[in-house]
């Protein structure tokens, strides 16, 4: 098991050079920024190649990178039990922030079960559009809820089905 | 329905709405929760059932959604310590600490921690493993419908309560550990009590462990129920009891060695399937019942040392690096602990100037514990649904956040 240089290697020598985007190295948890039309490939790589055995999901995160930014990111949270390594991969993704046009990225959750429920979560919370994934519903909040309330530039709703709540 | 919203995204929902509809005849939907006692909270179920045959689950959570993740997008990281003591609100104190722990760590104090605070973080913390594992215990019993037990382990856990509430002047959620210290020094006293609670505790456990662990009818309730197999927990993300059942040596306090665990001796208890077969229900509550053995070793560890060489000064301040504000620079960074119930992760993305974050996620143990449920009551009777609903064990404070 190697340093995140070494798994960039082994993406590069995978997908190509165009397929990590960005490194963070000199920071408390090194992250690798990874294109997102490739994403389920990677995490599948990742995920059985002999050298990083990623086999553990730990957690997806998808943030609101700011109203002025016109970006949002999604954080996979990666972990190795044979290894016990751990790996921050991210996808950016734009978007001009419009309801009926989410960012669209595609799902891993059929590397790792574990996404299923986490980016059901991510599209309840902060409208991220996961592609390819079985069921994407609401899974916190009802299912007529409007908006998605994680977004920066949500406006809290007045009324719920004519009952106030605020 | 919004207006506005691309049609796309309702798909799901519409073919959810149209799977109920389309159920064959001699099927049949029923609900189970949300105000039923033994989903352990407000946890609602949809079962396709076909007789007494359990076809398909279909869980519905947020019923005690309490928007833990836009609260703390709202305040500083002191604040939100009171909030995540009600996430997994069995087991306050293990929240507090993982969420503490990544604070520290990204002002980097983490490594100047006291000794003493350190060893009072890791006692408080597994007096409340052993508090939330025989709600566990306790529980599970009455899911199988032995009452008996749950009295019992409440009234263990009950001196629990009453310890912590002395150190913290609270019962449940604590708001104990803070970022860089504790709230207060242990009361003069905590100490001996502990001592005498865990002699008089571990007969208790044996007895415990004849009424329940042995019981022939407990046995045959839970033993052959639910395997769950390595490789399944693992892609779905469990975590703690539930992954270490089906014989993963799993715990982050030893794969991490975070706070003082590498300096504490004990044991990771794994299934094995003795009543069995491997991952069943049984292999669950007994990786329970043996980490409460394991806990009470390392709560007699450090209670040695905090009455020998880490004994109270009159010049101790468990404050002394509390951070009046906490200043960080922008940045981001997942921390993970080992909660009674599994992996608890925070993710946070930190801004410059404010002491207020962009983003905190939390990853409960729970929501993905349960997340599993789908796969392993395909086929089964619906009082074993009951049984191994019970056996994973959830707190809907966690999964719902």
């Amino acid at each position: 098991m190697e340093t995140i240089a070494r798994i960039r290697e082994l993406l590069e020598a995978a997908f190509g050079l165009e397929i990590v985007i960005a490194d963070e190295q000199s920071v408390l948890q090194p992250a690798l920024t990874v294109a997102k039309e490739a994403l389920p490939q990677v995490c599948l790589f990742l995920r059985d190649h002999q050298e990083t055995y990623f086999d553990f999901l730990s957690c997806i995160s998808a943030v609101d990178d700011g109203v002025t930014a016109g970006t949002f990111t999604v954080v996979y949270h990666l972990a190795s039990i044979p290894y016990n390594q751990q790996l921050t991969l991210k996808v950016i993704v734009q978007n001009d922030r419009q309801l009926d046009n989410l960012p669209v990225i595609p799902t891993v959750s059929e590397v790792w079960r574990t996404a299923e429920w986490h980016e059901r979560e991510a599209f309840d919370l902060v409208g991220i559009y996961f592609e390819g994934h079985r069921d994407l519903r609401r899974i916190l909040l009802p299912d007529d809820w409007e908006g998605y309330p994680l977004r920066k530039d949500y406006k809290e709703a007045e009324a719920y089905h004519g009952i106030a709540i605020k | 329905m919004p207006a506005v919203a691309n049609n796309l995204y309702q798909e799901a929902q519409r073919a959810h709405e149209a799977r109920l509809e389309s159920i064959a005849a001699e099927e049949m939907i029923i609900n189970m929760g949300p105000q039923h006692p033994s989903t352990h909270g407000v946890l609602r179920l949809q079962l396709i059932t076909d007789g007494e045959i359990v076809k398909e689950v279909i869980p519905h959570l947020g019923y005690l959604h309490r928007c833990f993740e836009k609260h703390a997008e709202s305040m500083n990281y002191g604040k939100t310590i009171p909030f995540t003591d009600r996430m997994d609100y069995l087991a306050s104190m293990n929240n507090s600490h993982a969420f503490v722990m990544g604070v520290e760590r990204m002002l980097g104090i983490d490594k100047q921690i006291p000794k003493r605070v350190e060893y009072i973080r890791v006692l408080v913390c597994e007096l409340n493993r052993i508090a939330s594992h025989l709600i566990a215990i306790g529980t599970y019993g009455i899911d199988i419908g032995a009452f008996t037990p749950f009295m019992w382990c409440f009234r263990d856990r009950e001196h629990i309560m009453n310890m912590l509430e002395w150190a913290s002047g609270s019962r449940m959620l604590y708001n104990y550990i803070w970022v860089g210290g504790l709230f207060y020094d242990l009361p003069v006293g905590f100490e001996e009590r502990c001592i005498e609670f865990i002699r008089y505790f571990k007969p208790k456990l044996i007895e415990l462990d004849e009424l329940l662990t042995e019981n022939q009818i407990f046995i045959s309730r839970t033993a052959n129920i639910g395997m769950l197999p390595a490789d399944v927990a693992i892609n779905y993300g469990c975590s703690g009891p539930m992954l270490r059942a089906s014989g993963i040596k799993w715990d982050l306090r030893r794969a991490d060695g975070y706070s003082v665990y590498p300096e504490l001796e004990f044991d990771i208890p794994v299934g094995k399937g003795q009543a069995g077969r491997l991952g069943d229900c049984w292999d669950r509550f007994k990786v329970r019942v043996d980490e409460v053995r394991e806990s009470v070793r390392i709560i007699e560890q450090c209670l040695a040392l905090l009455t020998k060489e880490l004994k109270r000064t009159a010049d101790f301040d468990p404050r002394a690096l509390v951070p009046k504000k906490v200043n960080l620079k922008a940045q981001d960074y997942y921390v993970r602990a080992e909660n009674p119930k599994g992996e608890l992760g925070f993710y946070f993305v930190t801004q410059e100037k404010t002491d207020i974050p962009k983003r905190v996620k939390a990853r409960g143990p729970s929501f993905n514990n349960l997340s599993v449920l789908p796969e392993l009551a395909k086929g089964v009777l619906i009082a074993d649904l009951v049984a191994i609903l019970g056996s994973i064990d959830i707190v809907l404070g966690e999964v719902d956040r």
